[in-house]
């Protein structure tokens, strides 16, 4: 089927879903801290989250791939000279791909896990605090498990815009799914066929998303009550 | 930071916006204009109406906006017949695939956002309006599309944003919108953090122009709405 281009696509697709997934790690990592940095009371933190968050939602994840791709390519063979290193270093691009995902999408996800911070009333990680726990503890104990369930529609909304963001990983070079298809394509002359069958495993891993999401918000909203009109 | 080469490659730049701008413009327009009914049959309690169009949304949406890009830019070019249809010398610029492409993607969202405010508005308002003896296209016309519109505006603003960064896309199929102009930049002085930082600046600057004439557009339109 396909001129016997469909495992290699689905091999692409491995590292399609390899990429979104490490860079929701990173994605993850820097939308908490960038969250508690803008809930915090200093200012500078404030200050330095609500710039990130401006700059990154205010440029297209292209240009910021591509200037952390070839800008750190340049950055890293000017300095690691200095340091001694003669060869000339090239950036993997899954590394890169991932990182910048990682770093535009945390931006994205702060306001995301902020919303779902701040929906979680002030008495109940006082009350933490009164009891004698720690404030790790009353976050991992009091506002974590609660912000899951504010957090996850705006988490899916993230989520599918990040798989989708994917896709531009192949600008760089990597080779996920996206290029794989662009080769077929080019091979086969049958560019149609092979971006429909791009296109039919990106919807299928949106539906699943969908899917899995779904049941895990029932499974966080336990014990709530739905608002019926 | 190497300034000189930066206001060397400023007319390429301003070229660039100048395209990117065409680009979104078009892109929204023809979006908007077919969002309109598509969200109207959308928002239809006839399931047989509403379900068609909610497939176009959900592949739409579901799919990078690249592959569609790719599909009618590289795609299409694969049938015999699209190359000899009379259509062809329209789908062999790069220009009109991404302004397709582009406007089909903001048709798919924007119908979506059009549906959800239709099916919130007031029941009340509607019976009313019927009430009063209007038939269902003045209804349409007077009372449901002002109120509908009106409110999808701050998510539309959302929308016309993501757009302006979709555009930037239109570089990868050689086209020299405003990234296309860095990538041209970098190609032809090997200074990627001047090259993509000012087209950074560029997309900033554009995004806040386009923030606060939408600021403008709810003032005038969303005043009713605003907490005294």
């Amino acid at each position: 089927m396909l001129h016997g281009f469909m495992p290699t696509i689905l091999n692409g697709m491995v590292i399609t879903l390899a990429v979104a997934m490490a860079s929701l790690c990173i994605a993850l990592a820097f939308g908490l801290a960038g969250a508690s940095a803008k809930l915090s009371k200093s200012r500078g933190l404030q200050r330095l989250a609500a710039t990130y968050t401006t700059l990154i939602r205010g440029v297209p994840d292209l240009v910021l791939m591509l200037l952390i791709f070839y800008g750190g390519q340049t950055m890293i063979n000017q300095v690691a000279p200095k340091l001694g290193y003669d060869q000339l270093i090239d950036i993997n691009p899954f590394l890169a791909g991932v990182l910048t995902i990682g770093f535009i999408f945390g931006a994205y996800l702060t306001e995301t896990f902020r919303g779902a911070m701040m929906a979680i009333p002030t008495g109940q990680r006082e009350a933490g605090i009164a009891y004698g726990m720690s404030k790790p503890q009353v976050f991992l104990r009091i506002t974590l498990p609660q912000m899951v369930r504010f957090a996850l529609p705006g988490f899916q909304n993230n989520w599918l815009v990040l798989v989708k963001s994917t896709a531009l990983v192949s600008v760089i070079g990597l080779d996920d799914m996206m290029f794989r298809a662009g080769l077929a394509a080019g091979a086969s002359r049958e560019p149609f066929v092979f971006y429909t069958v791009a296109a039919i495993l990106y919807l299928a891993i949106t539906t699943v998303s969908i899917i899995l999401l779904r049941g895990l918000e029932t499974r966080f909203s336990i014990g709530v009550k739905m608002a019926k009109l | 930071m190497n300034v000189d080469a930066i206001i060397e490659s400023m007319p390429l730049y301003f070229n660039g916006v100048l395209t990117t701008i065409k680009l979104l413009a078009t892109a929204l327009l023809v979006g908007l204009v077919f969002a309109l009914p598509l969200g109207i049959l959308r928002a239809s309690p006839n399931l047989w109406i509403a379900r068609p169009v909610w497939c176009f949304t959900y592949v739409i949406r579901g799919t990078p906006m690249l592959v569609q890009l790719f599909l009618v830019y590289y795609g299409l070019a694969q049938f015999e017949w699209m190359r000899e249809s009379a259509l062809w010398p329209w789908f062999r610029s790069a220009w009109f695939c991404a302004a397709l492409a582009f406007a089909i993607n903001t048709c798919a969202y924007t119908t979506e956002m059009l549906a959800g405010s239709i099916k919130a508005t007031n029941a009340g308002e509607l019976e009313a309006a019927r009430s009063m003896g209007m038939s269902r296209a003045t209804v349409l016309r007077r009372i449901l599309l002002p109120s509908a519109l009106r409110r999808a505006l701050p998510a539309y603003s959302n929308e016309a944003i993501m757009m302006l960064h979709g555009t930037s896309l239109a570089s990868i199929v050689t086209l020299m919108d405003l990234t296309g102009a860095a990538r041209e930049m970098n190609s032809r002085f090997y200074l990627p953090f001047e090259a993509f930082l000012t087209a950074g600046a560029f997309y900033l600057a554009l995004t806040f122009v386009l923030v606060s004439a939408f600021h403008l557009v709810e003032k005038r339109f969303l005043s009713h709405l605003r907490a005294r």
